[in-house]
């Protein structure tokens, strides 16, 4: 056989496992249009929902006349909340613990708010219908600021709640706070705070902006009458919660509901939560008794599925004289909108914004959340991050520049004597953390390096020089981040979706020919989930990635999982990946003995195949063992070669980078150039290096977008001012710069593979390198800290307010 | 993002357009490249019952270039002015501003015609042919007339066409000088935040012998500089000339607050962007 006649190595490389850049499986598919989403789903007398949304953001409704609507040909039903409350579907659980209108239950209370479900027979006939309900509303004062949501004449937005004084995260002091989440030791910081030789303060602003998927939501649900099953086709990046939240609301059993997630158009955390378009069309479905499609459109997605970030941060840095830091506080209002609907695992009613302790070693910290009700979308997802991730990055990044700035020091030296050093991991830090392994030092030398970072600054010198002689109207700005993520959510005891652990999963039926088969609880949203767990399966079991398929999504046959979302999949699923094909090796490795005709013990695996020790030319490949396991009776070993783990990790996994921008500013239009961007990820153990780049430009791109100009905007009135994509900012290619990535490798100790993830961390760690690049050019003017989003007229107006136009 | 019910048309002749238009009245549109008509129509704020629309008439996609003079049918795309080898060589400045206008997937739908008769202040080529002193043809039932783009614009999405005419050539004197269109911009497909169109010729003897400024989206219609230009010709270029003729005109621009800034930071800019294209152009000339 020719696989017999190659080396070692030949070998090796022929399986295409961990480290590979092998190319994307899916792309073949996506590249040629042939993908296979939500809304190409087309079925035989399937109906079409459409949504009439309120227009007001705060407003009772008094009336909803559907006669009309009802009128119009080719219209069969019009769902209102007063249709839906004998169901108790008027109204749904969230993530977070809240309730949230279905359809609106007597008022509205942001705009874009699902008021009644249109179910006609084609989408236009339904479009139009939408346009016929006639609703009445009496207008309430509207509540935008959540500064505001506390004060004597502040409007009342949760009518259907004010009188609880407690919510599910505890203590509410006023119906407009939901929740007060407190973490670390508030005296000793404090106490630290007042003694300490320099104080520097901030409120940092991470301004709302929206994940914006390519594909939007949907789904399309059909209920068979006949036979009692319930199937949901949908945007889910989680369909077997889906699939019990579903069972839980309708009442039909969890057997009886098939929920499927085909290709995913990009989630980016969008897709995590229920929305009222789902519930809608599965009544619908069930009223009907025919298949009924959901799909919103742009600016729906834009307004009304779920936002991210909101934070308003309020800092605190304490160090010494030389710059070491003692301690950290930070006071946060959240605003949540009108309905809490936050994706955080259940404990976390701020995600884990308490990793805002960052890269440093930080002995002493404190961290108060307050969440608020507004008018406004619900949501705070985890846009390409894990649980409110960015916001803690950038919060720390931005207060470490603050620092420096007050210290008159520069922020690089600033952060390399406050890193965690090497060899204090497993470190604990001061907010409750275990980080596990990681070697800023390393990275942040590299990176340094990388870009010459004296010269940079020597050149940003003669620039402020040339600037204040009159010689040029550019500034520089260097834009330093060095960001720590935390990953994988997470160890059963901590972490949970609505009560379900967030372990995940993996099943593995390798044929009888020797490739493979193997379903996991996770779902790809454009991961490259089919190329990236083949590798890790294929080092861990001998077969060539190639013949391995993945498959995902399909609850009737995938093993229970907790989704993709929150950089997951690598750190758990791939953790079970590995696991399960342990399993698949250990069978194989009695089969073999058997096979070879020697005790277990005396064979060795060896790339593909087990070897009898100190014999190298007896051999069973897994291919031969795969053939026997189906073909031979072997005593004591039952049939076949299947496995299947469920993987509870013990701790999150802790991906870090350092990453470097420098931008040009023009200071009389605020238009501003990215010359240059360095990235260093280390995201442990490597699986596929072309795949992780292409991740980390992706990310960087969507941090680009959010630091420069992308975000969800309300005016007083709580009318949203930029709800489509001629103000909501997508970068193309044109305003997409040359990344130049690096990395360096600090596997995780806990990780069968030492795997860390890899998606959401140039999110994390791209938006203080942009942010921090154009505060850091006027910090020579005196400026210490400004808002994004860093559009023109905000620069602008930074320019203009330091006197650099007069 | 559904658009309500319309019957569509596509006659083969101006005569059979005109003729549809009149019969059908204000209930039709004539729809040229769409990029500005059905994103309207998707958001429900056009609801036209029928549209005319006139990619089959073959008599309006044409780039003709005879006796010192451009003609220009409406139906020409962007992408086709783009690539234009007459164009780039009797009026690079149609080239230049034509790449700056939205993305090329939208630039190859997108028409000349359709741009100008549409009244969207946002739009790029008005101001451009404005400065160009381009002359629009309209036809009706009736006969033609001619408007110069100057008298054209009345205010936002308000012009001197009448709603049973169609603009169907555009004409402009070859301008081979110096030329700039220079447009800030948030991001690719954005209206301006400001832009400039300069024309700037330099006589034998080193003088400006030829000025036109015009500026897009800083009012709610295009804004032809005619005093600035007229100094510039008068006075020469000099830095004391340029910062008058800014002054000038940011005299008579009225922008408005929106997402991409308060007015105050529009006039600003428009003052830095017409500065550069003055400079540009004159560095062309």
């Amino acid at each position: 056989m020719s696989v017999e006649a190659k080396t070692l190595e030949e070998r090796q490389a022929a399986l295409k496992g961990l480290g590979t850049s092998r190319k994307r499986v899916e792309d073949a598919r996506f590249t040629q249009g042939k993908g296979n989403y939500v809304d190409d789903l087309k079925m035989p007398d399937m109906l079409f929902g459409d949504f009439v949304r309120s227009q007001h953001a705060h407003a009772y409704v008094k009336s909803i006349d559907t006669t009309e609507a009802m009128a119009l040909p080719g219209v069969i039903a019009v769902l209102t909340a007063a249709d839906l409350e004998p169901l108790n579907l008027h109204w749904m659980p969230t993530l977070a613990g809240d309730k949230q209108m279905v359809l609106a239950d007597g008022k509205v209370l942001f705009q874009g708010q699902e008021v009644a479900f249109v179910i006609a027979e084609d989408r236009y006939i339904a479009a139009d219908a939408v346009d016929l309900v006639k609703v009445e509303y009496e207008e309430l004062p509207v509540l935008v600021d959540p500064f505001k949501a506390e004060l004597p004449d502040a409007p009342i937005l949760r009518e259907d709640i004010a009188d609880q004084k407690e919510g599910a995260h505890g203590p509410r002091r006023h119906p407009n706070h939901i929740f007060t989440w407190e973490q670390g030791d508030k005296a000793a910081t404090e106490s630290i705070l007042e003694s300490a030789a320099v104080v520097a303060e901030e409120t940092v602003y991470y301004h709302r902006t929206h994940p914006c998927p390519l594909e939007t939501c949907g789904a399309v649900a059909s209920m068979d009458k006949v036979n009692g099953k319930l199937t949901l086709w949908g945007t889910f990046q989680a369909p077997h919660v889906v699939r019990t939240v579903a069972s839980m609301l309708s009442g039909i059993a969890e057997h009886n509901i098939r929920v499927v997630s085909p290709d995913i158009g990009g989630g980016f955390g969008n897709k995590v939560g229920v929305y009222p378009g789902y519930i809608c069309a599965i009544v619908a479905s069930i009223v009907t008794g025919k298949p009924v499609k959901w799909v919103e459109d742009r600016m729906e997605n834009l307004t009304s599925t779920a936002f991210a970030r909101d934070y308003w941060m309020q800092g605190k840095i304490a160090a010494t004289a030389e710059g070491k830091i003692t301690g950290l506080w930070c006071h946060t209002t959240a605003d949540h909108g009108a309905f809490d609907a936050c994706a955080d695992p259940t404990k976390y009613p701020a995600g884990f914004m308490s990793i805002c302790t960052g890269s440093y070693d930080i002995p002493t910290a404190y961290l108060a959340v307050d969440g608020i009700y507004t008018n406004k979308a619900p949501g705070g997802v985890a846009y390409r991050c894990s649980f409110r991730v960015t916001e803690a990055a950038y919060f720390i990044e931005r207060m470490i520049e603050v620092l420096a700035i007050k210290l008159d020091m520069d922020a690089a030296e600033l952060r390399r004597i406050n890193f965690i050093k090497k060899e204090q991991f497993p470190y604990q830090s001061a907010l409750g953390w275990e980080y596990d392994s990681g070697d800023y030092h390393t990275a942040w030398d590299k990176a340094l390096k990388a870009v010459d970072y004296p010269a940079l600054r020597e050149e940003q010198a003669a620039r402020v020089e040339e600037f204040k002689a009159g010689k040029t109207r550019k500034l520089m700005g260097i834009g330093l981040s060095h960001f720590t993520e935390i990953v994988g959510a997470g160890p059963v005891k901590n972490c949970d979706i609505l009560g379900m652990g967030m372990f995940d999963s993996c099943e593995i039926r390798i044929h009888p020919t020797g490739s493979a088969i193997a379903r996991l609880g996770t779902i790809s949203q454009g991961q490259g989930h089919a190329t990236t767990f083949a590798q890790i399966l294929a080092s861990e079991i001998g077969i060539s990635a190639d013949d391995i398929t993945i498959e995902e999504g399909d609850t009737d046959t995938a093993p229970y999982g907790l989704g993709t979302y929150g950089s997951r999949s690598t750190p758990v699923a791939g953790a079970a990946t590995a696991m399960a094909g342990r399993k698949i090796r250990a069978k194989a490795q009695m089969i073999a003995a058997y096979m070879l005709e020697v005790h277990d013990n005396d064979v060795e695996w060896e790339v593909d195949r087990f070897v009898v020790k100190g014999a190298p030319e007896r051999f069973k490949t897994m291919k031969e063992i795969a053939f026997a396991s189906y073909t031979q009776a072997i005593p004591g070993i039952e049939p076949g070669l299947e496995a299947v783990s469920y993987y509870d990790p013990p701790n999150m996994t802790y991906p870090f980078g350092a990453y470097i921008a420098v931008m040009d500013i023009d200071v009389d239009t605020g238009v501003t150039e990215i010359r240059q961007f360095y990235a260093l990820d280390d995201c442990g153990t490597r699986i596929n290096p072309m795949i992780i780049e292409g991740q980390v430009h992706g990310g960087l791109t969507e941090a680009l977008a959010i630091a420069l100009g992308q975000e969800i905007a309300y005016d007083e009135l709580g009318n949203v001012k930029t709800g489509s994509l001629m103000d909501f900012f997508i970068p193309t290619s044109w305003e997409t710069p040359n990344y130049v990535t690096d990395f360096t490798e600090t596997p995780s100790p806990h990780h069968p593979i030492g795997a860390k993830g890899v998606g959401e961390s140039p999110n994390v760690g791209g938006v203080p390198a942009f942010s921090n690049a154009i505060n850091d050019a006027f910090r020579a003017f005196g400026s210490t800290h400004t808002n994004m989003p860093h559009d023109h007229w905000r620069i602008w107006k930074t320019a203009n307010d330091l006197g650099l136009h007069a | 993002m559904i658009p309500g019910r319309f019957d569509y048309h596509q006659p083969d002749s101006l005569t059979a357009a005109l003729t549809l238009l009149n019969d059908l009245g204000d209930d039709a549109r004539v729809i040229a490249g769409g990029h500005s008509l059905i994103p309207m129509m998707k958001l429900r704020l056009a609801m036209p019952e029928h549209l005319v629309d006139l990619k089959a008439i073959s008599d309006l996609k044409h780039i003709t270039v005879k006796d010192g003079s451009i003609s220009i049918g409406a139906m020409t795309t962007q992408a086709e002015l783009i690539g234009s080898a007459e164009l780039a060589l009797s009026a690079p400045i149609v080239k230049e501003t034509a790449l700056q206008i939205a993305d090329p997937q939208i630039r190859y739908q997108g028409t000349i015609g359709g741009n100008v008769a549409n009244g969207d202040p946002g739009n790029d080529m008005p101001a451009l042919m404005q400065c160009l002193d381009a002359e629009f043809q309209l036809s009706g039932l009736d006969g033609q007339r001619t408007v110069k783009a100057r008298e054209f614009y009345e205010a936002a999405y308000f012009t001197a066409r009448d709603d049973l005419e169609i603009l169907t050539e555009i004409v402009f004197p070859v301008c081979t000088g110096g030329y700039a269109y220079e447009k800030q911009k948030r991001k690719i497909g954005d209206y301006a935040t400001a832009a400039a169109a300069v024309l700037l010729t330099r006589g034998a003897d080193g003088s400006c012998s030829h000025a036109s400024i015009a500026l897009t989206n800083l009012a709610d219609t295009p804004i032809y500089c005619e005093d600035a230009s007229k100094a510039l010709m008068n006075s020469g270029i000099d830095d004391a000339s340029i910062a008058a003729a800014v002054k000038s005109c940011l005299e008579i621009i009225d922008p408005v607050d929106d997402n991409r800034g308060p007015a105050a930071f529009k006039k600003h800019a428009a003052g830095i962007v017409l500065k550069r294209a003055i400079d540009n152009a004159w560095s062309r000339a």
